[in-house]
């Protein structure tokens, strides 16, 4: 028997199927009895139908991200069977529907033709029939065990028990079952997995008794039919004060904290979700006065979102855009705009897989480059990536600081990875988050002008409705009341005022809120934004092995901190540059300002999110010198 | 102190041709404001691009040059976190109704309590007087190399088929009746929109102010008549005066009919204006009660450099 847990669960099924709903369950159960919780979702562009699945592992220690294997997977339809079944490691389970096991792959119409190609080559290879009982077959092999259930009989079974004889067609249910019949055969607590039923459908009193009858009766069939799994789950100390979060809620809950109260968007996966929870917690509590608000406004394209949040920001409210590539694609001629009339504003930028609509529900690192150059024309702006969802919240309100006190366009760059992961992690506190909104005016002398030299190249801002502080914008070349000027030498003490801004920026953002460095080392990792969750974990594996690796984590990414990072990696020989995407964009960003070259790149541009297995041997190799340049990462359906 | 019609001016160099269309519009709102009295430090003029786009920085107010085509977005924007501000946006033919024509059609569905007053000239007169949106099919003004090959489009009907619920008609050589119509238009409670006939006499040489006059037109009496007339004058009454179907498709209906004139009559005036339409501000404050008292410009968001926001209740409920 296993105890020491590290433990990964797979459900999937076709979209729309509730494998999401099943595997918020399970997450939420593993949490609730003390687990640290790495969750990811992964799902076509499709609303109904296509496969989507959800990987939870489930650990006793801190954990940054996902694994390669898979100890237990439920399946409610033959997709993910076919989709899935070499993942199952050796001593791991698949829970499956016993119904569906003569059902031929040329029967599911969702798997597409170049996986089902691969597919027939690896049934064939082992002489199996392309069934679901042949993929089966090929996984006992593997020494997977086989828990086959009739997930129709079940709900039979349940409808004659209760003498209700509607619940014989609830297939919906199917997730529910799925689930309990996991939690039973890990032995999980049962009272947990009831409570919790009842606190996700609390608004459903009925649904939640159905629910909670067919999952006792799931439970009960596990225990007491399924034998021979190793693997037990039976619930560790619960550090308080965890919480259970999904990606695009740390972002909103910082806008929300720091004051955000403007956010304009347009509908865009995977960025959407934070502006819905935005507008779902639109009323705000606030200590000691009445309650505030968020105005988010759904407009009719990303052009339209970004004037919007430049407005909101130009009446003195913290205001916000968020975004993916194709929607920040159109917003880049409004942000020379914010540039050129010292506008801060926030834009969080989840990125996904580009060019174009490219895997438009997939991951990538793919728009550094981009989000760096964006914008015609010189101006100052700040780009600026989180690493893991507990950063983000707290990023969030350092980057309205920013946008504050130096009076720039911040672009937060966040992904796909943050977006759909669902983790456990340490309940946020807003108290850390401080606010400070640099030379936003209170009051207005006369004699006011907006773009006013100063020493330091900031000027006073005022608002507009503010008494007094009437100015002018324009997105001509301006005098300092803000009035279209063409004068050469007005022009270039204006371009010179602005851009001093990128040496303040530098000078005065904090080193640890720059770069942070978990080591140096011999061979040093070089990343950025959400690859650093995998990186730890692999890097920890590696130290376990007694091969040190460092890692230094760029948050800054433009201005870049040439001198910080070079000072940092001096003692590096071998610099990593591990990230999403095709070209090694931040490594290309690395060589530009440090001089230094990049030795190896661990790139992954699946449109998956990288695992730290994957990283480790990629890592590994590198160590032993057995490594090509470029080492490109695969795994993940 | 009561502000006088001159305070409403900024010293910045005018630099539209002589004779130019928007001198008239320009001068239209700086009446209509001071006769408003309302505050310049309460009022915000947002522009978009073109020559029109420099409004902003003729008027002593707030001011806010846009982008080509994106000065409604800025607006709404600015409107809708400062709902005590009167905005008024300004832009060319080109600018709201070729380029930003998506936006014009989705500000109407929205009905942000503000004004949008289009310079309708037919060309784009800082590029050279290329043909615009609101230039007939067929037609060549004098810079053009051949005639026009895109349909016009019709502002007025667009704008009532958008969700306008205040749409109006001046002329730029009428400035005391553009003025009425602007005060009229901001007062209104909601979207007003004003397409103002101005001709560009650079390169508009088809619809001059005398074209507009009517100088080549000659009755039976040999008597010329212009070929703007009021609909004020006709006792139009634009105003849906009752909240039903019919009364607001027969106005609508009568409104799209009017703005079809063109050629020796073109009507001016107000073609529709319907306040039973809630404004966006109130759609707003149906979700967020306290939304008009404390806006989110208005909000407290911190107290001594710390958030004052309470998120502990949500964190709560994600706490395990």
């Amino acid at each position: 028997m296993s105890v020491n847990a590290d433990f990964t669960w797979l459900i999937g099924g076709p979209q729309g199927s509730g494998v999401e709903s099943g595997a918020n369950i399970f997450s939420k159960v593993c949490a609730e009895m003390g687990y640290q919780i790495f969750g990811k979702r992964e799902f076509y562009s499709n609303i109904k139908g296509e496969h989507s699945y959800f990987i939870v592992r489930v650990a006793d220690k801190e954990i940054h991200s996902n694994v390669t294997d898979v100890n237990l997977m439920v399946s409610f339809d033959a997709e993910t069977i076919f989709r899935h079944f070499d993942e199952i490691v050796s001593d791991g389970g698949i829970i499956y529907d016993a119904d569906l096991a003569e059902t031929k792959t040329d029967a599911v119409h969702t798997l597409d033709a170049p996986f089902k190609e691969r597919l027939h080559e690896r049934l064939r290879s082992e002489d199996r029939p392309f069934t679901v009982a042949g993929a089966l077959e090929i996984a006992r092999g593997n020494g997977v065990k086989l828990f086959p259930v009739s997930f129709k009989s079940i709900l039979e079974a349940l409808a004659t028990e209760t003498e209700n004889p509607r619940l014989k067609g609830l297939v919906r249910m199917f997730n529910v079952i799925g689930v309990s019949l996991s939690l039973g055969l890990v032995r999980m607590s049962t009272d947990s997995l009831q409570k919790t039923i009842g606190k996700i459908f609390s608004n459903k009193p009925e649904v939640a008794k159905i629910n909670q009858l067919a999952a006792t009766y799931a439970y009960n069939f596990a225990t007491a039919k399924f034998e021979g799994f190793n693997h037990v789950l039976s619930g560790i100390q619960k550090t308080p004060g965890t919480l259970l979060i999904q990606g695009f809620q740390g972002t909103a809950l910082g806008k929300m904290a720091c004051g955000c109260r403007f956010q304009a968007y347009y509908p865009i996966t995977p960025a959407s979700d934070e502006s819905v929870f935005l507008e779902s917690n639109e009323i705000i509590e606030v200590i000691d006065n009445r309650p505030g608000s968020t105005a988010v406004i759904q407009a009719e394209d990303e052009i339209c979102a970004m004037g919007m949040t430049i407005g909101g920001s130009l009446t003195g409210t913290r205001s916000a855009t968020c975004t993916s590539g194709p929607g920040f694609a159109l917003m880049a001629e409004m942000l020379g705009w914010a540039g050129i009339n010292e506008v801060p504003i926030v834009i969080t930028n989840y990125q996904r897989s580009g060019p174009s609509t490219g895997l438009p529900t997939r991951h990538g690192q793919d728009d550094l480059l981009f989000a760096v150059h964006a914008g015609h024309g010189d101006f100052p702006k700040i780009v600026y990536a989180s690493g893991d969802i507990e950063e983000s919240f707290y990023d969030t309100g350092n980057c309205f600081n920013y946008a504050d006190i130096f009076q720039v366009p911040v672009i937060h760059m966040m992904d796909k990875f943050h977006a759909s992961s669902v983790i456990t992690c340490k309940r946020f506190d807003p108290q850390k988050i401080t606010i400070n909104r640099g030379k936003l005016l209170e009051k207005v002398d006369d004699n006011y002008r907006r773009f006013e030299f100063t020493d330091d190249g900031v000027s006073p801002r005022s608002r507009l409705g503010m008494d007094n502080g009437i100015f002018w914008n324009t997105g001509d070349e301006s005098d300092e009341t803000g009035h279209i000027t063409e004068d050469p030498i007005l022009r270039v003490k204006m371009m010179n005022k602005r851009m001093s801004r990128l040496d303040l920026i530098l000078r005065n953002i904090p080193d640890n809120e720059q770069v942070i460095s978990f080591g140096v080392e011999e061979h040093t990792i070089v990343s950025w934004g959400s690859a650093k969750g995998p990186i730890l974990d692999a890097i920890k594996m590696l130290k376990e092995e007694g091969i040190k690796i460092g890692f230094v984590q760029l948050k800054l990414l433009h201005p870049f901190p040439s001198d910080y990072v070079n000072f940092l990696i001096k003692d590096a020989k071998t610099i990593i540059d591990i990230e999403a995407n095709y070209s090694g964009q931040l490594g290309k960003l690395f060589k530009q300002n440090t001089g230094r070259d990049i030795d190896y790149y661990i790139l992954k541009y699946t449109g998956r999110v990288m695992t730290c297995i994957e990283v480790y041997d990629a890592l590994k190799k590198i160590v032993q010198n057995k490594a090509d340049r470029r080492e490109v990462l695969m795994h993940g359906a | 102190m009561a502000l006088k019609l001159a305070d409403y001016k900024t010293d910045v160099h005018n630099d539209w041709c002589p004779g130019c269309g928007d001198f008239g519009i320009v001068n239209a709102i700086q009446m209509a404001l001071a006769e408003m009295g309302i505050r310049r430090d309460k009022t915000t003029m947002f522009s978009g691009i073109g020559c029109s786009g420099k409004t902003s920085h003729y008027i002593n107010t707030f001011g806010v040059h846009t982008l080509h085509g994106r000065v409604l977005t800025f607006a709404q924007g600015a409107k809708i976190a400062n709902p005590e501000m009167t905005v008024l946006a300004v832009g060319g033919d080109g600018d709201g109704l070729g380029i930003g024509a998506g936006h014009f059609v989705a500000a109407g569905r929205r009905n942000v309590d503000m004004t949008y007053i289009i310079f309708d000239n037919g060309v784009y007169g800082l590029t050279k007087g290329q043909a615009s949106p609101t230039l007939k099919l067929g037609e060549k003004t004098k810079s053009l190399p051949s005639a026009n090959t895109n349909a016009s489009v019709n502002p007025i009907g667009l704008a009532v088929a958008s969700g306008f619920t205040f749409v109006a008609r001046g002329y730029s050589y009428d400035v005391r009746h553009l003025k009425d119509l602007i005060i009229k238009a901001v007062n209104h409670k909601g979207l007003s929109f004003l397409d103002v006939l101005q001709p560009c006499p650079t390169y508009n040489d088809l619809n001059t102010r005398d074209w507009y006059a009517g100088t080549d037109l000659v009755d039976e009496a040999q008597k010329r008549h212009s070929r703007i007339y009021k609909l004020e004058d006709q006792k139009f009454d634009p105003t849906v005066n009752y909240a039903s179907e019919v009364e607001v498709n027969e106005k609508l209906a009568q409104a799209l009919i009017k703005s079809l004139e063109w050629g020796e009559k073109i009507p001016i005036g107000v073609f529709y204006k319907n306040e039973w339409i809630s404004p966006y501000d109130q759609r707003i404050k149906d979700k967020i009660p306290n939304y008009l008292e404390n806006p989110p410009a208005k909000q407290t968001i911190s107290k001594d450099g710390q958030p004052s926001t309470d998120i502990s209740k949500i964190l709560d409920s994600l706490e395990v």
